[in-house]
């Protein structure tokens, strides 16, 4: 695949580098002379200098014939600059943009942008997923369905603990996937399997379910 | 009218002046104090330091009340970010928005936000001038 990075940082310069290991094809435009002969020198001429944001670099970047493009500069609204450039102009089908203030995330998907990654967002879900406290961790999101699969924990003293999952009243657009226990193999879950104390759940909701899936599973 | 103006440079603070003297409510946004230097000494509107780009800033700065919103900032894209954010998610129903390369401004007039190459603009006239006669004062 084609796939145009915005942006030669750090973020830029490994995301090129595991791309292009995974065999695509990659031009990296990046602003700096210097960082630019850098990458050159170390991923070989994948590399233009320019500003990702001006429709003539993106046209000697060959923008029309790329299959996805990736903004990654540290500037949140160059990255939203650039993408719709390269989707309104260029007809790009998926643009992917890095976020550095997590409050854009809505803005940029309410702009057309396809991706919005905020890495701020991934690391704090990342720290909350080690906390044991914490009662549910985001897993993914399917955006386009307005689904998202999390995991919940069943506390020890959870007033659900022996009971069937018949027993409880789930949201009706709620799955139960999975249900991984402390001692015993994963399985998946049916209308007579009894929660215990300490099971992990994977489970498909909704943003405005969620809250109702978390106490019908904890019983609080 | 209600109007909050991103960015207190030349253009921003001259444009405030002239609008708080016409009576319109103006807010106008700066991220640097110092910027407010440039308003008229007799301005009557508001200055707010914060960043255009930012919901909260611009709900500070009364957004969700405006007629319309400017965005004047020396980036091209801070201003079509904050302008975007103003039309698309505050509903303002004007917003202008000043881009200095022409194409982007192309590409976003056609994207719903109404906007303004100074250098399309400026160059267009200077060849006119040049064209014509020299003007009486300049002589």
């Amino acid at each position: 695949m084609y796939i145009i990075v915005i942006g030669g940082g750090k973020v830029g310069y490994y995301l090129a580098q595991a791309l292009l290991d995974q065999g695509h094809e990659i031009l990296v435009v990046e602003r700096d002379p210097a960082r630019t002969q850098f990458i050159i020198d170390a991923l070989g001429s994948v590399c233009i200098r320019g500003d990702g944001c001006e429709v003539t670099t993106l046209t000697e970047a060959g923008t029309g014939r790329a299959e996805m493009f990736i903004a990654v500069t540290g500037d949140d609204e160059d990255n939203l600059v650039t993408c719709q450039v390269a989707k309104h102009k260029f007809n790009v089908p998926r643009t992917v943009a890095r976020i550095n203030n997590p409050k854009n995330e809505a803005i940029f998907k309410e702009l057309g942008i396809d991706v919005a990654v905020s890495s701020t967002n991934i690391i704090l879900e990342s720290i909350t997923e080690e906390v044991p406290t914490h009662s549910m961790t985001h897993l993914m999101d399917i955006r386009e369905k307005g689904l998202e699969v999390v995991e919940l924990k069943i506390p020890a003293d959870a007033k659900t603990v022996g009971k069937e999952i018949r027993e409880l009243t789930l949201p009706p657009e709620n799955r139960l996937f999975l249900i991984i226990p402390k001692q015993e193999k994963p399985h998946v879950p049916t209308a007579s399997t009894v929660l215990q104390a300490e099971d992990q759940i994977i489970a498909i909701t909704t943003p405005d379910s969620e809250e109702a899936l978390r106490k019908a599973l904890r019983g609080s | 009218m209600k109007v909050v103006i991103m960015g207190c440079g030349r253009v921003g603070a001259r444009l405030a002046g002239l609008l708080d003297i016409e009576g319109h409510g103006v807010t106008i946004l700066d991220t640097n104090t110092y910027s407010f230097r440039r308003l008229p000494a007799e301005f009557g509107g508001t200055a707010l330091t914060g960043n255009g780009m930012d919901e909260e800033s611009l709900k500070k700065a009364g957004i969700e009340e405006a007629d319309a919103f400017i965005a004047l900032t020396q980036g091209d894209n801070r201003n079509v970010m904050a302008a975007q954010i103003a039309r698309h998610i505050f509903k303002v129903p004007r917003v202008l928005c000043r881009i200095y390369d022409p194409l982007r401004r192309e590409l976003f007039n056609s994207l719903g936000v109404e906007s303004f190459s100074p250098t399309t603009i400026f160059a267009q006239m200077l060849k006119e001038k040049l064209e014509a006669e020299p003007e009486e004062e300049a002589k």
